[in-house]
Parts: C-alpha cells; sequence; structure tokens
C-alpha cells in the first residue's frame, strides 16, 4: 500500500514539473526571447489560463504527500524551514507577476511586473533543483526523524551541510536549464513568427549544456551515493527509463532545430526527458524517501507512511479526484488550443 | 510561554488572518456572480451580463490573492507544525488531501475558463464555468472546516501504538456534526462579507451619480442576500454552533461569555471588560438569566463558569477569546439591523432615493471582515490550551526544530510582503471601482496593444 502512495506521490510531482515547469521557463526567457510589451504579452497570454491551474499539482501533491507519508511531511518540511519560506515568497510575487501587470497600461508598472515575474521564475527553477539535489544527497536526519539545515554552511558534502553545497547548486543549475528550455519549446509552440524563433533559439543554444549537465549530474550522483544503482541492479527492466531519457534528449537535437513542423515532438521529448530524469530518481532511492547522512536514520516508506486503513480509503477518493483533474486538465487545454491571438480578454 | 511557541503561534495566525480577508469574499461573491449570470442568461440581458463581468474583475483580484497567501497555510503545517502533523498526519491527511483534489483542481481550472473564456464558451458554458467555480470554492471550505473540526472535536480516529492517531472511520471524519455548523455559520459569513462588498459599491455609484444603472442592480443583489444571511447567521448557524460549544467546549463557552463564576440564571453580558485579576467584569451591562436561557431554553439553568474547571484548562488569553467573541456578536447583531432597515426600503421601492442608507450601506463594508476575522479568533482562541481538543496541547506540537529566530525571521518576511501585498491590492480594487463597469464583450479592453502602449 505505502508502495503505491510512493508512486502516486512521485507521479503528481513529475506532473507537477512537467506542467509547472514550462510556465516557469517561459517565465526565464520572458526577458531574454522578446523585444517588445507585444511579445512580453503573448507569452502571458500563453500562460495565463493554465499556470495557476499547473500549480494546483504542487498543493496537491503536498496535500497527497501530507496524508501519505505525515512524518516525511514533517520532517521534510520543518527540516527545510528557509528555502521553503523563499519559495513561498517567491510564488507570491510570481503569481503578482503575471497577473497584476496587465491591469494598468503604464509601461513603468508593466516593466516592474516584467522582472518581477521573469526573477521569481528563475529563482524558483534554481530553488526547487537544489531542493531535490539535498533529497538525492541525503539530508542530516537524526535518531528522533528530524533535522533541520541551514541554508549553507561550507559549501562541501560534510556531516554538517546546508541546504547548499557544490552538488545542489548544480542541480539548481542544472534544474534552470532543463526548465528553460521545456519552457521556450512550449512558447515555440503557442507563439509565431520572430518569437517563436527566438525561443526555439535558445533551446537549441542550451542542447549541449543540457546534455552535458545531464552526463555530468549522473556521475556526480553516483559518486556521491554509489547505492544509487542498487535498484537498478535488481530490475534489468529498469533500464527503459535512462534509455527514455537519452532517447528524448536525442529526439530534442532532432527536432527542435526543424522549426515548426516538429515544435510538438520537441515539447513532447522534453516533458519526457523531465519525467524520465524524475521517475528514474524516485526508482533509484526507492524505498527511502529522504535518506539520511548517517544511513541508519534514512526516512522510509515504511516508518513514514500513515496507517493502513487510510491509506487503502484514500485509493477511492484519489482516483475519482484525479480522474475529475485530469478531464479538467483535457478540457482547459483544448479549449486554449493553438497559437496566442492577442486581442480578447485580460493579460 | 516559550518564545519559539509564540512566534510559531504569531506565524500562523497573522498568515492565516490575512488570508482570509480574500477567501471570505470570493466565496461569497461566488453565489451572488452566479446570481447574476443566471439571470443575465434567462432574460439575455446585457445589463447584467456586464454587472457579472464587472464583479469576476473584483473577484479575480482576490482570488489571486487568496491562492498566493493560501499556498503558505498548507506548508506551514509541515513547517511550522511538524510535531502537530506528525501526530496528526494520519487523520486532517485525507481532508487536505482532498481538498486539494476535489476544490482546487476545480477552481483553477475553470476560473481560467470563467474569466478568459467568455468569448470562446457559448453563454451556457460561461455559467458553467462561473458555477463550477462557486462550487469548487465552496467545497474548498468544506474541506478546510473539516480539518478544523477535527481539531476542535476529534472525530473518527483512533490511537496509535506510535502515539500518533489515525483513521478509523472516514464518514465520522467527514461528517463531524461541528463541521456541519461550523461550516453553515461560516460560509454564511463569507455570503456576508460578499453581499456587503457588493452593495457597498452599488452605493459608491448611486451616491457617485455614475452607472446607477448597474449601482441599483448591486445594491438590489446585496441587500436581499445581506438582509437573508445576516439572519441566517444569527439563527440557525450561530445558535447551533453556540449549542456545541456549550456542550463539548464548556470551559470555552465561560470564557467566551466572560462568565468567571458559575450560576443558575446566568447574565449575558453585553458589554464589559473581563478583569482577569479579580476574576469578574468591569463595568458590566448585563442581561439578567439570558445566558441560560440562550444556552439552555430554561431561565434558571446552571451554567458552569470558569471557575468550575482548572486554570491550566482555560484557554490561554481570555480577554482577547471575550473581546473576539462580543465583537463578532455585536456586528452580526448590527448587520441584522442594517439589512433589515435597507429591505424594508427597498421593498417599499425608496432605497435608491434614501442616501443615508446608503451611505451607510458604503460605509459598513470593512465591518463584515472584522467579524469574520474576530469569529475565527474565537474559534481557536476558543480551542486553546489545545491543538488538537483534549488529545495535542498547542505547546506539544510546534516544529521543534525551527528556532524562535528563524521563525520570527520568516514572519518578519511575510510581514514585508503581504504588507506590499495589501497596498497593491488596495489600489487595484480602488482603480478596478473607479475604472467601473464598463467591460463589454464586443469592445476588447486590449485595442491599444496595436498602439503598441501595453
Amino acid at each position: 500500500m505505502a508502495t503505491f502512495w510512493f508512486w502516486i506521490v512521485a507521479v503528481m510531482i513529475t506532473a507537477y514539473v512537467v506542467l509547472d515547469g514550462f510556465d516557469l521557463g517561459a517565465g526565464t526567457i520572458y526577458l531574454i526571447a522578446t523585444r517588445d510589451p507585444v511579445e512580453r504579452r503573448k507569452i502571458l497570454r500563453a500562460i495565463g489560463p493554465v499556470w495557476d491551474g499547473n500549480e494546483v499539482w504542487l498543493l496537491a501533491a503536498g496535500g497527497t504527500l501530507y496524508f501519505a507519508f505525515p512524518q516525511l511531511y514533517a520532517s521534510s518540511f520543518s527540516g527545510f524551514y528557509l528555502p521553503l519560506m523563499m519559495v513561498l515568497w517567491l510564488l507570491i510575487l510570481r503569481g503578482f507577476g503575471i497577473e497584476f501587470r496587465a491591469r494598468m497600461e503604464n509601461p513603468v508598472w508593466q516593466n516592474f511586473f516584467d522582472v518581477v515575474f521573469s526573477v521569481s521564475s528563475i529563482l524558483l527553477a534554481i530553488f526547487f533543483g537544489a531542493a531535490l539535489g539535498n533529497v538525492i544527497r541525503g539530508v542530516p536526519l537524526d535518531a528522533t526523524g528530524y533535522f533541520f539545515e541551514p541554508l549553507w554552511t561550507d559549501f562541501k558534502l560534510g556531516p554538517r551541510t546546508g541546504i547548499l553545497d557544490w552538488y545542489t547548486v548544480m542541480a539548481g543549475v542544472f534544474a534552470l536549464v532543463n526548465l528553460t528550455v521545456h519552457g521556450a519549446l512550449y512558447i515555440a509552440i503557442k507563439t509565431d513568427d520572430d518569437l517563436a524563433r527566438r525561443a526555439r533559439g535558445i533551446a537549441v543554444l542550451l542542447w549541449p549544456m543540457q546534455f552535458f549537465l545531464t552526463c555530468l549530474s549522473l556521475i556526480f550522483t553516483y559518486f556521491i551515493r554509489p547505492g544509487i544503482t542498487t535498484n537498478y541492479g535488481q530490475h534489468p527492466a529498469a533500464a527503459l527509463i535512462p534509455i527514455v531519457v537519452f532517447s528524448s534528449l536525442a529526439v530534442m537535437l532532432w527536432a527542435v532545430p526543424k522549426g515548426q513542423s516538429r515544435e510538438k515532438i520537441a515539447f513532447l521529448a522534453s516533458s519526457l526527458y523531465l519525467a524520465g530524469m524524475l521517475v528514474g530518481a524516485a526508482f533509484a532511492l526507492y524505498p527511502v524517501v529522504l535518506p539520511a547522512r548517517n544511513p541508519v536514520y534514512d526516512l522510509t516508506i515504511y516508518n513514514t507512511a500513515a496507517a493502513n486503513h487510510g491509506l487503502s480509503i484514500g485509493l477511492t477518493w484519489w482516483t475519482l479526484g484525479a480522474v475529475l483533474a485530469v478531464a479538467y486538465f483535457v478540457f482547459i487545454y483544448r479549449m486554449f488550443r493553438g497559437k496566442v491571438q492577442l486581442g480578447e480578454g485580460h493579460y | 510561554m516559550d518564545s519559539a511557541l509564540l512566534v510559531h503561534r504569531l506565524h500562523f495566525a497573522f498568515t492565516a488572518t490575512f488570508h482570509y480577508l480574500f477567501p471570505q469574499l470570493t466565496m461569497g461573491l461566488a453565489p451572488l456572480i452566479v446570481v447574476l449570470k443566471t439571470i443575465a442568461l434567462r432574460r439575455n440581458d446585457a445589463v447584467y451580463h456586464r454587472a457579472a463581468r464587472f464583479w469576476a474583475g473584483i473577484f479575480g483580484i482576490n482570488f489571486v490573492l487568496g491562492v498566493v497567501t493560501g499556498i503558505p497555510m498548507e506548508f506551514q503545517f509541515g513547517t511550522n507544525w511538524s510535531h502537530f502533523s506528525r501526530f496528526a498526519g494520519g487523520v486532517i491527511g485525507q481532508t487536505l488531501a482532498m481538498e486539494g483534489m476535489f476544490a482546487f483542481f476545480l477552481e483553477s481550472s475553470f476560473l481560467g475558463l470563467f474569466l478568459y473564456g467568455e468569448k470562446r464558451l457559448s453563454p451556457r458554458a460561461h455559467w458553467l464555468s462561473a458555477v463550477a467555480v462557486f462550487v469548487g470554492s465552496w467545497v474548498s471550505g468544506y474541506f478546510i472546516i473539516a480539518t478544523d473540526a477535527f481539531m476542535q472535536h476529534p472525530t473518527g480516529y483512533y490511537l496509535a501504538p506510535d502515539g500518533s492517531v489515525q483513521l478509523a472511520s472516514f464518514w465520522q471524519l467527514v461528517l463531524n456534526p461541528w463541521a456541519w455548523w461550523q461550516y453553515a455559520h461560516n460560509m454564511s459569513g463569507a455570503v456576508i462579507t460578499g453581499a456587503f462588498v457588493m452593495t457597498a459599491v452599488g452605493a459608491f455609484y448611486l451616491l457617485w451619480g455614475k452607472w446607477t444603472e448597474q449601482g441599483q442592480i448591486y445594491v438590489k443583489t446585496g441587500v436581499i442576500a445581506g438582509c437573508l444571511f445576516s439572519i441566517l447567521q444569527a439563527f440557525p448557524t450561530g445558535d447551533g454552533q453556540g449549542k456545541l460549544v456549550a456542550n463539548l467546549q464548556p470551559v470555552t463557552l465561560a470564557a467566551m461569555e466572560g462568565l468567571f463564576q458559575g450560576q443558575p440564571g446566568a447574565p449575558l453580558v453585553i458589554l464589559g471588560q473581563p478583569n482577569d485579576q479579580q476574576g469578574k467584569i468591569d463595568n458590566p451591562l448585563e442581561v439578567p438569566r439570558m445566558l441560560s436561557m440562550l444556552t439552555y431554553k430554561r431561565w434558571n439553568a446552571h451554567v458552569q463558569g470558569l471557575d468550575a474547571f482548572p486554570k491550566q484548562d482555560w484557554p490561554g488569553n481570555v480577554p482577547l477569546l471575550y473581546y473576539s467573541y462580543h465583537i463578532m456578536v455585536g456586528l452580526g447583531t448590527l448587520f441584522i439591523a442594517i439589512m433589515v432597515v435597507a429591505a424594508l426600503l427597498l421593498w417599499r421601492g425608496k432605497l435608491f432615493r434614501a442616501r443615508w442608507m446608503l451611505w451607510i450601506l458604503m460605509l459598513s463594508a470593512p465591518f463584515p471582515y472584522i467579524a469574520n476575522t474576530a469569529g475565527w479568533m474565537t474559534a481557536e482562541l476558543g480551542r486553546q490550551p489545545w491543538l488538537v481538543y483534549g488529545l495535542m496541547r498547542t505547546e506539544d506540537g510546534y516544529s521543534k526544530g525551527v528556532s524562535g529566530g528563524n521563525a520570527m525571521f520568516t514572519l518578519l518576511g511575510f510581514m514585508g510582503i503581504y504588507t506590499v501585498a495589501s497596498i497593491l491590492f488596495l489600489f487595484l480594487m480602488r482603480r478596478e471601482i473607479e475604472h467601473g463597469p464598463v467591460r463589454e464583450l464586443d469592445a476588447p479592453s486590449d485595442l491599444s496593444a496595436t498602439a503598441g502602449s501595453r
């Protein structure tokens, strides 16, 4: 039962990264890819009707995590106290940036919220990457099942780690690159002409870096957590995950420069790539959910899950809720499909 | 009190109080917008369509603030109250996760359609998206109230060997009687806020002499809803909620009412200052025997006072609880008076010319916010010293690993960001109201885009 919920939460987090990832990425290229206010409006219009729904995956994943693994929620949220609070502040500012910008036509007002939106998107991408880096690297949990990490200590992987060390900083940069590409490919689908061309250009430019960082992060992860391959050794079928990751990268290399004719394939490949990386990480960690620096204190699905009765009840309503949520998303994305047309509604 | 505990409590109290300024309006406006949309659709009336569009704009600003200030609430269960989450997550995780799955997805998906899809959708489908937003926001409210109800009156749980509580009965948790009354009372309070704000904007337009046709619609809709729900707020919802407190949290009732000594034929204190040093009310203005009557329907019924309970089980801050409760009840009574008079004038066809009444209606807008806030303070201060009533004390629930200094850092950060948010909010609301209900479906507001000014 706990295994089942482990995968549900993993899939929800993956859905969050793939969905909100493109609107975060749209934020990171927002100032670079655009040349005038009309183009900026096109980007906002492309994400406007969907960003809030995408962000709900974070809330829903958080809620489901709380429900299924309350002890994990308690330990990790209090341990990552400071960075999580900063994530909250950034999410607040970013929401203002998107929603309040168009409420006034003054260029000074709009420039201000342009910067707020873009900078908060960039920082969020880095924070999320660093957070994932922390979960893979492990945190200083003790016998009480709690820990508290300061933002940084000495940037080394010693016993007294901070949120930021060289490994998690790399993870943050890595996430920023991946989400930037992801967002650029989404904007390429939703817009046309110069803006779409420039967005594609960013994705082409970043591809070598994405490839390089993928390899580098895998090597470093193996270096600091040699046990990470154990699950892969036991289940040879899991080799499919790295195959998916690297073939998605290859497809992106093939599809992105070709422009409009393969824009959807490129975006799908990027989504698959992100999903592959996340599912691969979850598979490598399982059944650990939050590794400790000292493995004795690892938090696993077994010592953090809620009791069985509650978990099995949850299956019923969760399934119903998930079916409804997917139906809404299919409906919304169909409603707002196609290239952005200016001249209706807000943003 | 441990200083870290105090900071963690302030952290939650501050962010929750600020957060709830926005959902109370959106939850209250949502059904009113559905009413406007329904009339517009039935009569195919452009005036009502424009009214709905205007209120959707106000709704949108408030919704954004509600969402961004709401995310920290879910996080804080883990960040600031991790020992509580560890203890109760196996139960309240159910309701919190269900809120995400059933309410947030519904709300956020259809809000986008409702705000930006009027051209793409048929009128009926657009009406449906308004209904979906309404249902989503009200479902969300229920799950949060059910979560709070577990903390006020735990049901449907068992104590697990590791000391945590776990789910024993899903239906007992979700259908907690406390949740029913509190939900009815709370949602009625939200409609009061929505109705007063709608009325106030309408009264403002009428007094200004601009957009008077729209103003009349707002005043009419707001006064009818406000009158109905102000009365429902007192009876049966407030009464039902009060009886639950009397039966399940008698010490809270005594503190709310400022009843230091239990007695038969207990008086109802209308005004007065609780003197917690001498255990009495200073300068009391009382109605004799009324508290006994209201609580037990008998003039001579014995009502337990604070003296019947050990001091360690008293709500930690008796005066603040007493004032919160009295402010809530006092304002609630005032709302009934204002709205009944306004409704009579409306019925006689005199309201739109009664400038004195329009002034009162316009200036009343802030008070439902105060009453709703005071109501929540009554509920949550009244729960003290318990975090989960009878099961876990507040001092045992906060994150012991997060120092008071770190918590204060983020509390100050939230205060700063929320100050900025308040300024932006007031500025945008003023702008929206002054700009007026002028948006037409066929005249896109962004014609200026072609001129490159955006």
